[in-house]
């Protein structure tokens, strides 16, 4: 099916279906119940799911393939999203436009800044990437504050030329919108004591998302992507067999660029408004937390880290002590006591800290990511169903996380 | 000139911390092999040893006021530190007002308590795996030690005032002979750099004239060979690792009157001690100083007004765009050495 093999159409088969069926498995808790914060379902939470899947894969394209870290990629989806306002400012609001223009601006962006850092190789080629995405971030916040906005960030307004669009009505900031169909319009189904939500920018981001894993999927299987893991494993070996890597590994370095361009895109359809803190390094970390969580190398594991991420940052943060007593209250008031101040420093406000501390522990541990892990607990059950002696245990080891 | 050289002064100030902090980057690099990002979490860590050991001398407890009572008739109460107690009235006060200065000795063993724990525990497991492990398991580290000092201290800086003899500035342009008010210096400012240039020099003479320095030297050159002449030379490292940490957290400690410290303030340094590190030369001592003080006194000349207005923003950029032409036009930076990580 579209030139993949039966496995990784197997793949991207469960992705689509994870993609639609998103709004119920993110939903699990009636909406009334105690349980309903860690409910995931919102529009806004689901766009940034996908929308983040597809900066790490995008990531995950250079880094998991070349082993080339980039501390600077966030730049790109800075100049991706400050690329999509401006149109929405002066063609139209329709997405399709503003997004290409993001993919292409970030693309061109990727290749003046990959044509140089390129040059070495290592932690310089970190310190490079990160030095330029700093550089990005201060200009972005001082002097080009009349294409950026500055501090307050790029925002539409009443009087934005927008050539291709009727003059807005009634005095309101008209909203990103496809042909017609606006990002924010959302369909609730109650269901019981469920309600889920179908919103139409997630579907189309989400749609966004699968194209642009079905990419990646491809990429890793063609030639191309034989040639970036050469430049992984070996480059000086690659060199003497007379090959120069500095041109793929460009195109990879423009490729993920232009994936993190398409996220940064995204970003801006769904709430248009593009702000230098997006540009800013920790966003960079974050990409690389979330692609090292998943899986680096593999072809999901950047898709579940960017989740993993999310879901900590919006629905773990929001638990506070007092949360933590209702649940514990089963227990007798001065172990509640003890039980909650262990847990409390690791949830809510700290959940950087358990982010920390995991992503330390995924490092060490499991340098294959959630992906690796998943696959040696399948392989410990495979090995005590089968009772082989381990053959595919060992014929897992041998094919490492794809 | 007065303005040249007041931005030279400015610049010395930012360019110490850069200095020290590279320093011990280098020393861990140049060592061990391992790139630390950690290192700005070690210096924020230093500059919490100084809110920490002030906060535990103003420790107080309430005392009756003898012979005066409140409308209610209780005694009145009045807050008295515990240092007061110990140290009677007057030494107590110095004591508390001289909190800065004095938490380097209690400094200087938590750090190298902190740093040899770090070695021993993580750093050491990490020697054979690639560049970008490393870096990604100290990234996780640092923010690991960042939200545990936030969880302790909160998210906001925390004012932490120099002796209250160093406050305030001094006309430095008088001094040599300029008009008065022209060259106007923190106090503060140059017991900094003065700090930093005796730290440095003290940890150059370490490594130059005693024999546990020339041991490591000689490890730092070829490890291998030192390791069969039946030296432990990783126990040496280990120490270098401690010493690298102290450095860091000495130069955090006596940060904290120019900069409030909160617990993003090694994230700021980190990035920009790289950079310096990489200027300077992956591995080279001298190198780091000089690139630290360099950039630092380019940064204070790029944020001038004159500058600006012929060039808009360049104050934020200096360091980026420099670092970017060194790396790409003298790739070892300005003093590496030859074969010292070239990849």
């Amino acid at each position: 099916m579209f030139g993949l093999n039966r496995k990784d159409a197997t793949l991207l088969a469960i992705v689509a279906a994870l993609i639609v069926f998103a709004p119920f498995i993110l939903n699990p808790f009636p909406a009334e119940s105690g349980w309903a914060q860690f409910n995931a379902g919102y529009p806004d939470l689901m766009q940034r799911f996908v929308i983040f899947g597809i900066f790490a894969i995008g990531f995950n394209i250079l880094f998991g393939l070349t082993g080339y870290l980039s501390f600077g990629h966030a730049a790109f989806l800075g100049v991706g999203s400050y690329a999509a306002v401006w149109m929405f400012k002066l063609l139209s609001m329709n997405v399709i436009p503003a997004i290409i223009l993001a993919v292409i601006t970030a693309g061109l962006f990727a290749l003046v800044i990959g044509y140089v850092s390129l040059r070495r190789s290592g932690i310089y080629f970190s310190i490079l990437t990160l030095a330029f995405a700093q550089m990005s971030f201060a200009l972005a916040y001082s002097v080009l504050t009349p294409i950026t906005g500055g501090e307050t960030g790029l925002q539409l307004a009443l009087d934005d030329p927008r050539i291709l669009d009727a003059a807005a009505a009634g005095g309101n900031i008209p909203v990103p919108s496809l042909f017609g169909m606006e990002m924010r319009d959302s369909v609730d189904l109650t269901f019981g004591a469920w309600v889920f939500t179908f919103n139409f920018g997630y579907y189309f981001c989400g749609l966004v998302m699968l194209i642009a894993f079905y990419l990646s999927i491809r990429i890793f299987r063609s030639p191309f992507g034989m040639m970036l893991r050469a430049v992984k494993s070996n480059q000086q070996r690659l060199n003497y067999t007379g090959l120069n890597p500095r041109p793929y590994t460009l195109a990879a370095f423009v490729i993920s660029g232009m994936y993190a361009g398409l996220a940064g895109g995204l970003m801006a359809s769904m709430d248009p408004l593009a702000g230098a803190e997006r540009m800013f390094w920790t966003a960079s970390g974050e990409v690389v937390l979330m692609t090292i969580l998943g899986g680096v190398g593999t072809l999901i594991g950047p898709v579940l880290g960017a989740g993993m991420i999310k879901y900590m940052e919006n629905i773990i943060s929001k638990i506070n002590s007092d949360i933590l007593h209702t649940w514990f209250a089963f227990l007798p008031d001065g172990l509640e006591d003890v039980v909650v101040g262990l847990i409390y420093p690791f949830i809510g406000k700290g959940w950087h800290l358990t982010l920390g501390i995991v992503f330390m522990l995924v490092v060490i541990f499991l340098p294959g990511g959630l992906v690796q892990g998943g696959q040696k607990i399948a392989a410990v059950f495979r090995r005590r169903s089968a009772n082989a002696g381990g053959a595919e245990a060992e014929a897992a080891k041998q094919n490492p996380a794809e | 000139m007065d303005a040249i050289i007041l931005q030279i002064l400015n610049g010395l100030d930012k360019g110490s911390a850069y200095a020290l902090i590279a320093l011990g980057l280098t020393l861990i690099f140049g060592t061990l092999g391992v790139v630390n990002f950690a290192h700005g979490a070690l210096f924020m860590i230093g500059a919490f040893c100084a809110v920490t050991l002030s906060r535990l001398l103003s420790l107080s407890h309430q005392v009756a006021v003898p012979g005066e009572v409140d409308f209610l008739g209780n005694p009145k109460m009045r807050e008295v530190p515990y240092a007061y107690d110990i140290f009677g009235e007057n030494l107590g006060a110095t004591i508390i007002d001289w909190a800065v200065p004095l938490s380097i000795l209690f400094a200087i063993p938590v750090m190298i308590g902190i740093g040899v724990i770090m070695e021993r525990g993580l750093i050491k497991h990490f020697y054979k795996r690639p560049h970008a492990d490393q870096i990604l398991v100290t990234f996780g580290l640092a923010i690991v030690l960042q939200e545990i000092i936030k969880f302790y201290y909160g998210a906001n800086p925390i004012p932490t005032p120099a002796p209250s003899a160093f406050v305030g500035s001094f006309d430095f342009g008088a001094l040599i002979g300029f008009d008065p008010g022209t060259i106007i210096y923190p106090y503060w400012r140059l017991v900094y750099f003065a700090f930093a240039v005796v730290i440095i020099g003290a940890v150059f003479a370490f490594l130059q004239f005693t024999t546990f320095g020339m041991v490591v030297r000689a490890g730092m050159a070829d490890r291998e060979t030192v390791g069969l002449l039946g030296i432990n030379i990783d126990k040496r490292f280990t120490i270098m690792f401690g010493l690298a940490a102290a450095v860091a957290g000495l130069a955090g400690v006596m940060y904290t009157p120019i900069n409030s410290p909160n617990y993003h303030m090694g994230m700021d340094f980190l990035v920009l001690s790289f950079v310096v590190v990489v200027v300077g030369g992956m591995g080279s001592l001298p190198g780091a100083v000089l690139a630290g003080f360099l950039l630092g006194i380019l940064e204070s000349f790029a944020s001038m007004r004159e500058v600006i207005a012929i060039v808009p923003g360049i104050n934020q950029v200096v360091i980026y765009l420099v670092a970017i032409i060194i790396l790409l036009t003298r790739p070892r930076g300005l003093m590496g050495r030859k074969g010292v990580m070239e990849d």
